[in-house]
């Protein structure tokens, strides 16, 4: 992120000058989810629940979009066979 | 005194109309070319939307008429459609108006030129139906551009204006048109109204949307809701950027004055009808000793009062504040400064402390090296009435007080019962 700018530099209307995704998310999360593919029975059912669209399927296994992920934990509730754990961060 | 003009559209030209000041803003709204109208009835602003449904269900306009379930969803329908970039107007008064309050303040930090009438009435309780000023005083701090008016005639030509005056690029805020309820929301007036084409022609046909520069597009875009130029509007603002955007409605507000005076001078030059400067009405404010501060229809009969008593050789005048906010503290120190006294009259009343424009005036007036004395009456709570021999008696106390060259009582109550 550059210097915040000042009001002179601002759109009117307080309307963001910058899109949404430039805001990432993630760093909210104390929790993240690990997906163990070898009990995912590709349901989708995280990726229906996520209420962030963090969850991303390749084509042949579970991704977590990290950037935006809170670690809300809905995806690892939701999960049918508990193939989803919430594991803490690192505290640094 | 300047020379009176030739207006545009002289007044045989213009269509004599018998009405009632809710209708006279019904028809304002009419020929604004309005795009949605939302509203919700409390008396005394119903007649206004009742008046426009009837134009809506006649198929005379084109608007698109939401009739919501609170005064909340009033002012939420038209901050979505405002948004959306139409010219959006509703009504209300009172406790319609005080359940508005949060949205309020979201059309004027969103920056949506919304047109809201208000039929002035007491808030509740006891429940009273009649006028004071207490629910505009009550949105006073929402960022609203407020104008007074004191007849019916003005009621419509301030409606049309109000347009003008909110969707200007230098100023982009909400307008609240004030009306005295039942004194002139009820009252009929003969008033004379433009033709429709004359007022289109007035606001320049539809809304105009202003358009603004964001990072993730190379050009300027419309500042509204579109799919195809996607902009948020009103999300999360914290500490890093909510005060750089308040600043933005600060700076509006300072551009208001110049805007509502070109407009007042416009409107005239198309109608001959003139409200002062469009801030402020003075009368008889040369060598007085005595002036009287008021808002809305009162000040008919206070200049009534003024013109008996100049009359008697008695050196009083007074001035109609019509623009509220922002309130003109420069331009009316500038009048009242040569004065002994000013008397300040308030329909409303902030418990525990004065008036509300009592306040904008002690403020207005500390600068000066001579202040006037300065009395408070506050007065017509609920209603109640001002006849002339009250305002006299008030003008007669001012004047003792002028002689006196001191104020005992600086707070004072007009045509209360002890």
């Amino acid at each position: 992120m550059s210097q915040p700018r000042g009001w002179k530099e601002l759109p009117i209307g307080a309307v963001p000058f910058r899109l949404s995704t430039d805001y990432k998310t993630g760093d909210w999360r104390a929790l993240r989810p690990v997906v163990d593919m070898n009990k995912c029975v590709k349901c989708m059912l995280c990726w229906i629940f996520c209420p962030d669209m963090a969850i991303i399927w390749d084509g042949e296994k579970i991704l977590v979009n990290y950037d935006y992920c809170k670690g809300c934990g809905i995806c690892a509730h939701e999960c049918p066979v508990k193939a989803i754990d919430m594991v803490p961060e690192p505290s640094e | 005194m300047t020379e009176a003009v030739t207006p545009k559209i002289p007044l045989e030209k213009q269509k004599l109309l018998t009405v009632n000041g809710d209708e006279a803003v019904a028809w304002a709204a009419k020929q604004s070319l309005v795009d949605v109208v939302a509203a919700y009835p409390i008396t005394p602003q119903t007649i206004i939307v009742e008046k426009f449904s009837e134009f809506v269900a006649n198929g005379e306009v084109h608007t698109e008429f939401v009739p919501v379930e609170s005064e909340h969803s009033a002012m939420s329908a038209c901050v979505g459609a405002a948004a959306a970039g139409a010219r959006a107007f509703t009504a209300t008064a009172a406790n319609g108006l005080a359940l508005m309050w949060e949205i309020l303040y979201i059309a004027a930090s969103l920056r949506l030129p919304i047109v809201l009438a208000v039929a002035n009435r007491a808030l509740s309780a006891p429940i009273n139906i009649h006028c004071d000023h207490s629910d505009a005083m009550g949105m006073r701090d929402s960022g609203w551009v407020q104008l007074f008016v004191e007849n019916v005639q003005e009621a419509y030509d301030t409606t049309i204006q109000a347009f003008r005056i909110g969707e200007d690029e230098r100023v982009l805020l909400p307008v609240a048109v004030n009306l005295d309820g039942f004194f002139l929301s009820h009252t009929l007036e003969n008033i004379h109204i433009l033709p429709d084409e004359a007022v289109h022609e007035f606001l320049g046909g539809y809304r105009k949307v202003p358009k603004v520069k964001v990072d993730y597009f190379e050009e300027e875009v419309p500042l509204m809701l579109n799919p195809a130029r996607p902009l948020s509007f009103g999300p999360l603002d914290l500490y890093d950027y909510y005060f750089e955007h308040k600043m933005h409605q600060i700076e509006a507000m300072k551009r208001v004055p110049e805007v509502v005076r070109e407009v007042n001078e416009e409107w005239y030059a198309l109608t001959g009808r003139r409200y002062g400067d469009g801030v402020l009405v003075p009368y008889e404010v040369e060598d007085a000793d005595v002036i009287v501060t008021v808002l809305g229809s009162t000040a008919g009969t206070v200049r009534h009062i003024v013109k008996k008593l100049r009359g008697e050789g008695k050196k009083v005048g007074m001035v109609r504040i019509r623009m509220f906010r922002p309130f003109p503290h420069k331009e009316l120190a500038e009048i009242l400064k040569g004065t002994k006294v000013v008397g300040v009259m308030d329909r409303a009343i902030s418990f525990g402390s004065y008036g509300p424009s009592f306040l904008e005036i002690n403020t207005a007036l500390y600068d000066l090296k001579e202040k006037p004395l300065l009395v408070n009456y506050v007065y017509g709570l609920g209603g109640r009435d001002a006849p002339p021999a009250l305002i006299e008696k008030m003008f007669e106390e001012l004047l003792r007080d002028a002689e006196k060259g001191f104020v005992e009582k600086k707070l004072r109550f007009l045509g209360v019962r002890e």
